[in-house]
């Protein structure tokens, strides 16, 4: 017995699905994903999980941060600016716009002898390798030893892709500045009588491999590198064609490594390039002792123009590259920071559950 | 709105001439033909392209990609643009190109649809699209109109025919048209329809559903066409066996078509924030670009110009200028990462993955009818937690719609329902009731039984008073009856209360079987009783109450009464008293627990005194000035000295877990109004039913003033006495500051208490008008509750309107008929009720589901979470896209501010669609918010990690020898990544770059947690306190016994019926042909519905109540 009324009865038909059997089908799935409840890690930051991760990461980073400091401590490292702008310096005279080809000597003390490899660097100040205009100004399809690319170098190199009607070969900004100095190193063995004994200066090995033997390639084909580069011309700024910049043939043409190492361009307007590698003798003498050396210069790079500066730097390496004061420092402080802030954070959590506990109370 | 029909001549007025093609063709009306597809395959491709472009995210990233093009401006190559945005234009024409197939599918449907043409004399089936303009078509019942017609003839007597109209505007009821008398003989005669050659000049397609003018010409007369005499398309012929129709315009031209405008493209707040935030990040770049572009001719200047033998630059004398203005536009390219692409992509698939989790939502699919939750539109979620106002309708959307016998009182003595399915007990009594109840039982076999054992014993036994009861209520009533041919019975009520009620006295052995106008049958314990109606005293708004004078068999006459407890009560007999008290002790007790109550009486009437009585009704009847009053006066004479008998208690059942959404809705401090076409105090009753009103209220405003002036200076009256009362339950609160609060409209916030608002149709319709609507929305914010009674769906709208506009509110309406479709589009959010009567609501709504409780979970769970994770993604995303690329500004001042970007290019092209996005989607679709924690599945760590190691990959790859070999300009970072990341310094930085980043946010979040305890925290607290004040919010309204005492008076009852009863009017006394279809015997007291529209003049609509019930 019943007295329900249903006033609103249905007038356009049932809903379009009758309930029973298709009702299955219409039940979504209970899967945990489609109804929201995957399991789930839901970091919560308790005083048990934060404060230990601050100490930790405070106990780790201040060790790694000494070790890393020490280590580049250890490093030696020397930088000699040559550019010449001040007239004391020997290389004054080179500044000249006059003097086409200057040689200048500077000498310098090594207080500590460097020990293991050194490396040789040559480093420019307030040079824009990082321009824009610069950056895309050179054609790796050329410099990849594309034959077709060589004789007609990608539009990118203007204004320097093509001289006297023909195809530049580097072509582009980069290659055409690149540097051209020659830097000699000497020890003097003998203060008295000044006798110099050479530093082995290794030019080989200083660019990446594969840059050296897959990036840049010399144009294929028989006969000499010559002949290869006939069609072409030398950059406008380049004293000499690409094919003479070595005598040997495995560093010469695209692959010197000197050329590649400039071609890499570098990030900030102040930067270092490998220029050689002056490598360990034996066991028993240090690469470079401490000492009188002198650093001859051939003067043909002009950096006065634009107030750049030119230094030469002997380096030692260690595991970690090059020296670099700035990451041990900056773990030293993050550890310290990380440490002290577990601290302050106890501290806070201390006193802070005292009084909520009884603010809990009380509500 | 949109005029479709761009004409080269702007028709002025339309001349039609019927049966006559080749004259109407010189005119060049469009056919029936209907597009809504927006292309065909050759112009897909570009008008789609000329849309896409128009967008100003797609035409911004065109710019770019065209200032890459030039190789000064160039700072990165083209396809860091073209790859994403060839993406994102590509996927959009895919969706763009399938929504249109299916739109030339449907129009296919439509357009080939059959329809029977009067051709060559003949009747030929035709479809509609041939259909010409001067046609003469046929139509059969329940048959779509096929194009804007004039009525010719039809079955009905008079010419007459009903429509439903519901298509059209929304309203569900018939209504009626009528032909021209000259032109309804020509009936179905197809020879004499045939030479029909009237011209019919009229006007120009227009958007206006309710006006039409026009001038038959025919044989040498002239008749004038209005509305009445128009079928426009989109209607459905109902409860006409045919009709014969002249099309007017076709296709295009139709009313239909004219009104279909682009459908309101809904946007979310988030959506106009991001725009916003775009806009402004936009404008940060474009400061950026400014900051580098001097910069950069400065660095010309000073440096730049020195460094010419290495930097070439052929830019003239002023080059420093010219340089600075390239280079800006090469750092728009570069920094445009900050606005990218992605992000508008990123957003759409972030929605559409929230939107599969509401589809997918268990908790939000109706078992009962099997039908899931459903996001239609995937655009708003997030809107979703921040509705401030929810909109609601009452019927169907509250309240099941059923109305259930609960209680009655007989005599002094409850009777109670037990609320248990009991089906032993039920099985009992259908075998002993069998005419009735084996057919109510598959009506309601899921639903609550009233049964009252004591009751039936009672009528066994034939206690007198509870016949009398019984019999009252199986007497007095305007219900219809029909026998169909399996001789069940169907009821046909105009209000679903009279339909329970008379169901129950039915159920307990007075079935009520027919009636005439001058007679009611009623089977009373088996045995048939006619008895003779002499009057039918109606019902109306003021008098509250309905009579009905009879004399039964024995010549007894007797006057039967129920109405409003409060206007009965007067008129009983002194000797009531004792009854008076207890019963009404009673009907606050009902009241109290939300049932709608009815008084009833009776009185018995000598032969003389009926018979002078009867003489003074005629002569009050023939008056010709003041006549209402005069019979209510009468009415009155004779309903005194009523006898008692008892009261009834029906309950409009609300929907499953109605009052606990609510509850939490409120808590959420969601305002919800209730917008319902019943009469007031249905709504009230409703109200108080689901605890929205509530006797702890400190008042009630109910408003029903019928003028501008009356509606205003109750609205005063009300905020007089809210502040009023405020001021005085907290003295120390300024006047006058409430008034400065009251101009901005944040006085809601100082109003302590809780009011409540009911305003009537009528005075809402004033409400609405703009200088009494500030009044009224200030008032209605500062209520806890509002329910609108008596409106219209386009009331509904204005309302929706209203708060949308002046409050800038998040407004959501649910509803689940035609009648709401109006408020769900006007709303930002409009939900359906699925799986009720008809479908018009939901095919408008945003979201659909089966149950109104299921809003909860919509509202704060999935709209708070994907609010949350939109917050989250647009935080986290323009963070990673900041990061990412302010690092270009930072270099521009070590690079000369030349563009030279620090990144490679297949990083920049990569980075915001292959490394970065899916983190970040992973995030924005699954996280969940447990406010600052945040929430790692599985699928968090296999995209992150899958991205780190993706990241890796690439980069190898693309730094690998091999891919170097193959595109030597395109890859030249050869050997990079190995010469790098075989560095330890590398990952010793990263090591250290990842703790020196986290570790602040980390102690800052910490802190936060300990010093501030989180917002979770406080609501956690805050609810604990809310719980432990006011414990009265329960399951069931049971508990709360309400000190004051309320009449739970409603009926959803209309004036009018008595007088159509007594007439006979609606009464098919003609040989009803067997009933074949349910449509046939739904509509077929049509008439009946079109006299009483005209009869109650009044815009009420009245659509929820003209349905029937089968038995």
């Amino acid at each position: 017995m019943a007295m329900n009324y249903n006033a609103k009865d249905e007038v356009d038909g049932g809903p379009p699905c009758a309930p029973g059997g298709a009702a299955k089908t219409r039940r979504p799935d209970n899967t945990a994903f489609k109804q929201q409840r995957l399991p789930a890690w839901q970091p919560i930051l308790t005083a048990g999980t934060v404060l230990p991760t601050f100490f930790i990461i405070g106990l780790i980073f201040i060790p790694i941060g000494i070790g890393i400091f020490v280590t580049s401590n250890n490093i030696r490292e020397i930088e000699i600016d040559y550019t010449g702008t001040e007239p004391s310096s020997p290389c004054n005279k080179c500044l000249s716009p006059n003097v086409t080809s200057c040689f200048c000597t500077i000498n310098f003390t090594l207080e500590e002898s460097f020990e293991g490899n050194v490396f040789m660097y040559y480093g420019l100040s307030n040079f824009y390798q990082n321009h824009r205009r610069y950056v895309k100004s050179r054609d790796d399809s050329q410099l990849n030893g594309d034959p077709s690319a060589l004789l007609n170098p990608s539009k990118e190199c203007e204004p320097y892709r093509r001289s006297e009607d023909k195809p530049i070969a580097p072509c582009g900004a980069i290659a055409n500045s690149m540097f051209n100095d020659t830097l000699e190193l000497f020890l003097v063995t003998n203060e008295s009588d000044l006798t110099l004994t050479p530093i082995t200066l290794k030019k080989k090995g200083i660019a990446w491999w594969t840059d050296k033997n897959v990036k840049f390639r010399n144009p294929p084909g028989a006969g000499s590198l010559e002949e290869k580069f006939k069609d072409t011309t030398k950059p406008v700024n380049w004293h000499q064609p690409v094919y003479k910049l070595d005598t040997d043939e495995d560093n010469n043409g695209f692959i010197n490594e000197d050329f590649i190492v400039w071609m890499r361009t570098a990030a900030l307007p102040t930067f270092r390039k490998l220029y050689r590698l002056i490598e360990r003798r034996s066991d028993l003498h240090p690469t470079l002792p401490a000492g009188q050396y002198y650093l001859n210069i051939t003067y043909n790079y002009p950096v006065h123009s634009f107030d750049g500066r030119k230094r030469m730097i002997l380096s030692t390496i260690s595991w970690m590259g090059g020296k670099n004061p700035f990451l041990g420092i900056a773990y030293i402080t993050i550890g310290s920071i990380s440490f002290l802030l577990g601290v302050v954070l106890l501290v806070i959590n201390h006193k802070y559950r005292n009084s909520s506990n009884t603010a809990d109370i009380t509500i | 709105r949109m005029f479709c029909n761009k004409k080269k001549l702007i028709e002025v007025e339309r001349v039609v001439k019927a049966n006559d093609r080749e004259y109407n063709e010189q005119f060049q009306y469009t056919d029936n033909r209907i597009h809504t597809s927006k292309y065909n395959i050759l112009t897909f491709l570009p008008i789609n392209l000329f849309e896409q472009f128009q967008r100003v995210a797609n035409a911004y990233f065109l710019f770019l990609l065209i200032l890459q093009l030039i190789p000064e401006i160039s700072s990165l190559t083209w396809f860091t643009t073209i790859v994403p945005l060839v993406l994102v234009v590509s996927m959009t024409a895919v969706k763009d190109a399938t929504d249109d197939y299916f739109r030339h599918k449907s129009d296919n449907q439509v357009n080939n649809r059959q329809s029977e043409v009067l051709i060559n004399s003949k009747l030929q089936n035709e479809k509609w699209m041939n259909v010409k303009v001067g046609d003469i078509i046929k139509l059969e019942n329940n048959q779509f109109v096929a194009a804007d017609l004039l009525l010719l003839s039809s079955s009905e007597p008079h010419g007459l025919c009903y429509i439903e109209t519901a298509e059209l505007d929304g309203e569900t009821n018939l209504k009626v048209r009528q032909a021209l008398s000259v032109t309804s003989e020509l009936g179905a005669d197809i020879s004499r329809l045939a030479r029909f050659d009237g011209i019919v000049v009229c006007e120009a397609p227009n958007n206006k559903l309710d006006k039409f003018t026009g001038v038959l010409s025919w044989k040498e007369s002239k008749h004038t066409l209005s509305n009445q005499k128009i079928i426009l398309r989109g209607c459905v012929l109902r409860n006409t066996g045919w009709c014969f129709g002249m099309v007017l315009f076709a296709g295009p031209d139709t009313k239909l078509m004219q009104n279909s405008g682009k459908t309101k493209f809904k946007r979310t707040s988030i959506d106009k924030l991001m725009n916003t935030l775009v806009l402004w990040i936009f404008g940060f770049l474009v400061c950026l670009g400014i900051i580098l572009a001097i910069g950069n001719s400065i660095w010309e200047n000073e440096v730049g110009g020195q460094f010419r033998a290495f930097i070439f630059w052929s830019g003239g004398e002023k080059s420093s200028m010219l340089s600075g203005f390239l280079t800006f536009w090469s750092y728009v390219i570069i920094l445009n990462t900050v606005v990218p692409i992605s992000l508008y992509v990123s957003v759409e698939v972030i929605r559409l993955g929230h939107s599969y989790f509401i589809n997918w939502d268990r908790k939000m699919y109706y078992s009962g009818k099997a039908i899931p939750a459903e996001a239609r539109t995937t655009t708003l979620n997030e809107e979703l937690g921040q509705i401030e106002y929810v909109f609601s309708d009452k019927t169907g959307t509250l309240t099941q719609n059923i109305m259930t016998f609960k209680k009655c009182s007989i005599n002094g003595r409850v009777y109670a329902g037990e609320l248990q399915d009991d089906l032993d007990q039920k099985k009992e009594i259908t075998k002993k009731r069998e005419p009735v109840d084996v057919s109510v039982k598959s009506q309601t076999e899921k639903r609550l039984h009233f049964f009252d054992h004591s009751l039936m014993e009672s009528v066994e036994l034939g206690d007198p008073k509870v016949h009398e009861f019984l019999r009252l209520l199986a007497l007095c009533h305007t219900v219809m009856s029909e026998e169909n041919s399996a001789g069940q019975l169907t009821y046909q009520v105009q209000s679903p209360d009279e339909g329970a009620l008379v169901t129950a006295a039915g159920n307990f052995g007075f079935v009520f079987k027919s009636r005439t106008p001058e007679t009611i049958t009623i089977e009373e314990l088996g045995t048939l009783v006619t008895y003779q109606l002499l009057a039918f005293l109606d019902f109306n708004n003021i008098r509250k109450r309905m009579s009905v004078i009879v004399r039964n068999p024995e010549g007894q006459i007797k006057l039967y009464s129920k109405g409003a407890d409060t206007i009965l009560f007067e008129k009983l007999h002194p000797s009531n008293k004792d009854l008076l008290s207890l019963t009404s002790d009673h009907l606050s007790d009902f009241a109290g627990e939300g049932l709608r109550t009815l008084a009833i009486a009776y009185r018995d009437l000598d032969d003389k005194y009926f018979k002078v009585w009867q003489k003074m009704l005629e002569d009050a009847d023939a008056a010709v000035d003041e006549r209402d009053e005069r019979i209510s006066g009468v009415y009155e004479e004779i309903e005194r000295d009523l006898m008692l008998l008892g009261a009834t208690a029906v309950e409009d059942k609300l929907q499953e877990g109605v009052i606990e959404t609510i509850a939490s809705l409120s808590l959420a401090n969601i305002k919800i109004w209730v917008l319902t076409g019943d009469k007031q105090e249905t709504a009230i009753n409703i109200g108080y039913a689901c605890n929205m009103l509530t006797d702890d209220m400190d008042d009630v405003f109910v408003i029903t003033g019928s003028t501008a002036v009356e509606v205003r200076d109750e609205f005063r009256k009300a905020k007089e006495n809210l502040f009023g009362q405020n001021n005085f339950s907290n003295g120390h609160v300024v006047y006058e500051k409430k008034r400065q609060l009251e101009s901005d409209c944040g006085a809601e916030d100082t109003v302590t208490g809780e009011y409540a608002l009911v305003i009537n149709g009528h005075s809402l319709a004033h409400a609405l008008e703009s200088d009494v609507k500030n009044d009224f929305l200030e008032l209605a914010c500062m209520c806890k509750t509002v329910v609108c009674c008596r409106v219209t769906p386009l009331q509904k709208a204005q309302v929706v309107e209203l708060v949308k506009m002046h409050r800038n509110a998040v407004t959501l309406a649910i509803g689940d008929g035609a009648n709401d479709v109006s408020m769900i589009k006007s709303a930002h959010i409009g939900v359906g009720i699925s799986g009720q009567e008809g479908l018009q609501a939901v095919l408008v709504s945003d979201y659909s589901f089966a149950q109104f409780r299921y809003l909860r979970r919509l509202l704060l769970v999935h709209g708070r979470w994907s609010y949350f994770r939109m917050c989250k993604f647009l935080c986290y995303f323009f963070y990673k896209n900041f990061a990412f690329t302010l690092v270009h500004f930072w270099f521009g001042f070590f690079c000369g501010f030349s563009a030279q970007t620090v990144y490679d290019q297949w990083f920049i092209t990569l980075f915001n669609i292959v490394y970065t996005s899916l983190p970040v989607l992973a995030m924005g679709i699954f996280d969940q918010i447990a406010l600052d924690t945040s929430y790692w599945t599985v699928i968090n760590h296999v995209f992150i990690w899958g991205s780190v190691a993706t990241y890796f990959f690439i980069l190898l790859t693309m730094h690998s020898n091999g891919v170097f070999g193959i595109f030597p300009n395109q890859f030249p970072f050869v050997g990079n990544a190995w010469h790098s990341l075989s560095q330890k310094c590398i990952w010793l930085v990263i090591l250290l770059t990842t703790v020196a980043s986290v570790m602040p946010v980390v102690a800052f979040r910490f802190l936060k947690m300990e010093l501030y305890p989180s917002l979770s925290d406080k609501i956690r607290r805050w609810q604990k306190a809310q719980k432990k004040a006011k414990p009265t919010h329960s399951r069931r309204p049971q508990t709360r016994r309400s000190s004051s005492r309320r009449s739970g008076y409603a009926f959803a009852h209309q004036e009018g019926y008595g007088e159509l009863i007594t007439s006979g009017k609606n009464m098919r006394t003609q040989n009803l042909p067997p009933t074949s279809g349910v449509e046939k015997m739904l509509y077929n007291n049509a008439s009946w519905v079109e006299n009483l529209c005209e009869k109650t003049a009044d815009t009420v609509n009245s659509f929820s109540q003209e349905k029937t019930v089968r038995l």
